[in-house]
């Protein structure tokens, strides 16, 4: 399809301006800071423009269009509800310099998030602040690091200890915020290796990061005696709160002896994930770290009334503007209020599909870690690719051709040709079924037709496409065609692509 | 009662425990030691239903002065631009709003497209090459490019011009203290930075930063303080509005290596705050430092075009440690708005825009001086859609006395400058009549002094 500046015409427009009488001119502008040339933007009248996204939005697959079993995504039913409150003009267009007393009722709504999360969470205090969850990553690290500093021990305790396991966000935010990484392993039940870990905790020690369940969809059977080891070495306990959709109200990061703990409001508590984003990453951390939160914090005041606290005098500062991405609050909050302690029933849920998904998998495909998994889990395509030469990208693809988004593949790294399948609480029985029927349907066809699956898809807008390509020679953006010669003749396409780089 | 967010049957239930071969949910969790398992009820108030939510939330956002309740000249950063219906119907399409990053590129090429599309126009914009698919906010973006500036000159500082937006410079600070970057501030000399002051503190400087037009409205002398900067070797970065580029020169014309900002002026709600995109586009010769996603153009396997994730390399989920940034989820449906935005502008309109908005501020200063007296603190600057104004006594006073009579005048500088506790940041968008323009001086000619 023609992207929107091919279907541009000079002199078309979607847009009409107010126009005020009696205005002064434009203020001159100093020549060498004037705009000497207009940039190309799109010429399309509105029904165009409306044509052209909607045209778009039918070459995409979302949780509204069908099952989206995205491992360690969390891709939940987003309810609409929470679309319509977030657009209130009260939420919208509230300026977030307004004076306190004219957003009590937004400073309320974020107060109450708070809390709630800190219950969910059996920690002490929540900062909202963070915009997704490897920002809330790097400020949970930076609040470690504000923690020893005010101890005299930041730089003493220098490394940060990530499973094998970990999301890729773990260690590029453990460089961010200054740390050195230390990796520790698996062992053969899919927990962290704890006589690998032993050796490698010290007085050096800043902090673990850890997620549980594991990207394994596993829950770290040795959770206490990490949290000695830990605890005891005078070093913090850091959780990826990524999936947290297995534990609500069943087991709490704070109960298992996390300090810090970040929260993915766009996974767990349904924000729409947006194509990409947008996300929300609060931090929530144990009492002793407090101080040390993004400024401004959200207080409910004696007073009475809600504010802005900016007199924070040990805060590691900003991460990011204002006091966050405040719609994505909106969302999660009406989400939140309308399960209440029922978050429980819903996890539950999310656990008994995912293993229902996975004894229904297991004849097919190989399971590297056989236990029950929890709200998600890792199987391997990789007998299909020794016998059969089709490896978990041909199975990715394929599935497509069945009408379903692919699980997460090749991650963990630990687990070659990896698929992780994470169904959440939203999906019915039928649909697990039917995605089950493809899933094996495509293990025989892989047996008898391989090229089926190396050649898929074969049902969508695009055939398979080739990302080598696009990462050699990368072209980034349109390449405008120069304007046409006095003749009226069109000259070739000027290529914009890089020079190498 | 079953929950409208679930679909199990109690049959369906049994009949997935007996394939599990389980005899209840409670055996699932039996991996959780007993000591971690929480053995009360969340104690949260009882679930709501979705009229119920509504009443209670609607009423929340019923206490809030937003700028549909009070006639709003507050700026500094966020603006009450018009958002066209058409950003919402789009952002509302189910298949792109509940959709993910496209890791799967057959299943996603509308996103793709969008964001190949969405990369072009900020590139178009700011003249540069290569546009990433959008950072949190325009703060966060400043920070990214410290971390590449970090990498591309090996140095360990940054200059920052007091003139930027002071919550970019509070983020920049608490994200280089991270990367063991000293970040160093120049004073402004009557509202915009001195080239000369700016060349002696770029010595072995990573980049500088500056905003243009700047947190007070002015316009800064961009192509000296970028000539400043790279004299010293250090990246000069412009942190603009996307929405003065349809008047004002583009970034990489007047030679900035990297462009970013907020973009939230161009096609995203206020909303307290957020969510917004930042914006963060770079010359060639930085492609493969850039934070975040990028989507390239390529072809399928019958030779027809098609887009991708690329140079994932670059990415925390291949590189890891050694990652550009720890970027995963982004801003990419806001980012998405302000496309939608900039198309439905045009060419023309963000010109046109943009004088109005030109027009709108001289208009208001005029005013402010007939009516109420108001001298623009930098008067012999040209500014864009905001500008300062001494306001006689404490502005913060003066907007809580404005605010009283429906009108909040803007924003208070003395909050983030000394000496500047009786200056009001005043900002216009198209949105703003005259005749609001000639409240607002009414209003502040009773108020001030």
């Amino acid at each position: 399809m023609k992207l929107i500046y091919e279907k541009s015409q000079p002199g078309r427009r979607a847009s009409a301006l107010p126009h005020y009488e009696n205005l002064p001119a434009p203020p001159e502008l100093p020549d060498e800071l004037r705009r000497s040339e207009p940039p190309r933007l799109p010429e399309v009248p509105e029904f165009e423009l409306v044509r052209h996204f909607t045209e778009l939005s039918t070459r995409n697959f979302g949780v509204d269009t069908g099952f989206y079993p995205l491992g360690s995504c969390t891709m939940k039913y987003n309810p609409r509800i929470n679309e319509r409150l977030a657009a209130l003009p009260g939420f919208a267009r509230l300026h977030p310099l307004q004076d306190d007393d004219g957003a009590q009722g937004a400073l309320e709504l974020m107060w109450r998030l708070q809390e709630i999360l800190a219950e969910v969470t059996g920690l002490d205090a929540v900062s909202l602040q963070p915009a997704a969850g490897s920002q809330g990553e790097v400020t949970g690290l930076m609040l470690a690091r504000a923690y020893f500093a005010a101890r005299g021990e930041d730089e003493q305790r220098r490394k940060v200890v990530v499973p094998d396991t970990a999301h890729g966000t773990n260690p590029a935010s453990v460089t961010m915020a200054g740390y050195e990484l230390t990796h520790v392993q698996t062992d053969a039940r899919g927990n962290i290796d704890v006589d690998d870990l032993r050796g490698k905790v010290d007085e050096h020690t800043a902090a673990l990061m850890l997620t549980n369940p594991s990207t394994l969809g596993l829950f770290d059977e040795n959770i206490e005696e990490i949290e000695r080891i830990f605890h005891g070495a005078g070093a913090l306990m850091y959780y990826d709160g990524a999936n947290l959709n297995a534990v609500c109200g069943i087991s709490r990061p704070g109960d298992m002896g996390f300090d810090i703990v970040h929260i993915n409001l766009h996974k767990t508590f349904s924000q729409p994930h947006g194509g990409g984003g947008p996300g929300g990453g609060p931090v929530a951390v144990r009492d002793v770290l407090e101080p040390f939160l993004p400024v401004p914090a959200v207080v409910r005041r004696e007073e009475g009334g809600f504010g802005l606290d900016y007199d924070r005098p040990q805060t590691i500062g900003k991460v990011r503007g204002f006091a966050g991405p405040f719609g994505v609050f909106v969302r999660s909050y009406a989400f939140m209020r309308m399960w209440g302690p029922r978050l429980r029933e819903m996890s539950e849920v999310a656990v008994l599909n995912a293993n229902y998904v996975l004894a229904r998998l297991k004849e097919a495909y190989d399971l590297p870690f056989d236990r029950l998994c929890m709200h998600e889990f890792v199987v391997s395509a990789r007998s299909l690719k020794r016998e059969h030469g089709c490896t978990a990208l041909d199975v990715a693809k394929r599935l497509m051709d069945y009408g379903f988004h692919p699980p997460t593949i090749y991650f963990p790294l630990i687990v070659p040709e990896a698929l992780m399948v994470e169904p959440t609480e939203t999906e019915a029985k039928e649909t697990l079924d039917a995605f089950c029927d493809a899933m094996l349907a495509l293990a025989r066809e892989a047996v008898e037709d391989p090229e089926l699956l190396k050649e898929a898809p074969h049902y969508r807008p695009v055939k398979r496409l080739d990302e080598v390509r696009a990462a050699k020679n990368p072209v980034v953006k349109y390449g405008f065609a120069e304007p046409p010669v006095a003749e009226g003749e069109a000259r070739p396409v000027a290529a914009e692509a890089p020079k190498g780089a | 009662m079953t929950h409208p967010f679930l679909a199990l049957t109690d049959s369906d239930r049994e009949e997935m425990l007996g394939t599990i071969g389980v005899g209840s949910v409670e055996e699932l969790f039996g991996d959780l030691p007993e000591a971690v398992r929480f053995g009360r009820e969340l104690d949260l108030e009882p679930a709501l239903s979705e009229q119920e939510v509504f009443e209670h939330v609607a009423a929340l956002a019923e206490r809030n002065a937003d700028a549909s309740r009070e006639l709003s000249f507050l700026g500094a950063g966020m603006y009450d631009h018009y958002v066209p219906a058409v950003v919402d119907t789009i952002l509302q399409r189910g298949e792109l709003l509940t959709a993910y990053t496209p890791y799967q590129p057959e299943m996603s090429q509308g996103v793709l497209q969008a964001i190949f599309e969405y990369q072009t126009a900020i590139c178009e914009l700011t003249g540069m090459d290569v546009s990433n698919a959008s950072g949190y906010d325009g703060t966060s973006v400043a920070a990214d490019a410290c971390y590449v500036a970090k990498y591309v000159t090996g140095r360990d500082k940054v200059v920052v011009t007091e003139t930027t937006n002071p919550q970019v410079r509070q983020v920049v600070k608490t994200y280089a203290a991270g990367f063991g970057l000293e970040v160093v501030e120049v004073p402004h000399r009557g509202g915009t930075t001195d080239p000369n002051e700016l060349e002696r503190a770029a010595v072995d400087a990573a980049a500088v930063i500056f905003q243009q037009p700047n947190f007070f409205g002015c316009l800064e002398p961009a192509p000296d303080l970028v000539a400043a900067a790279a004299d010293g070797g250090a990246l000069p970065v412009a942190h603009v509005d996307l929405l003065s580029l349809g008047v004002l020169e583009a970034p990489r014309r007047y030679g900035a290596a990297l462009a970013l900002g907020e973009g939230q002026a161009a096609g995203n709600f206020p909303s307290f705050g957020g969510p917004h995109y930042g914006f963060l586009a770079a010359r060639q010769e930085f492609i493969r430092r850039m934070p975040g996603r990028i989507v390239g153009e390529t072809v399928d396997t019958a030779g027809e075009r098609g887009y991708v994730l690329t140079l994932q390399t670059r990415e925390q989920h291949i590189r890891r440690e050694k990652a550009t940034s720890n970027i995963t989820t982004n801003q990419t449906l806001l980012a998405l708005g302000g496309l939608v935005y900039l198309t439905w502008l045009g060419p023309q309109g963000l010109r046109e825009l943009g004088e109005t908005c030109l027009s709108l501020a001289a208009y208001a200063k005029q005013r402010l001086e007939e009516k109420a007296g108001l001298e623009p603190l930098f008067a012999d600057q040209t500014t864009f859609k905001e500008f300062a104004v001494r306001v006689g006594r404490n502005a913060r006073e003066v907007v809580a006395d404005a605010r009283a009579q429906g009108v909040h005048p803007g924003y208070a500088l003395g909050r983030d400058y000394e000496g500047m506790d009786d200056v009001l940041l005043v900002a216009v968008t198209e949105r703003r009549t005259p005749q609001e323009i000639d409240r607002l001086a009414d209003v502040l000619a009773e108020v001030a002094r």
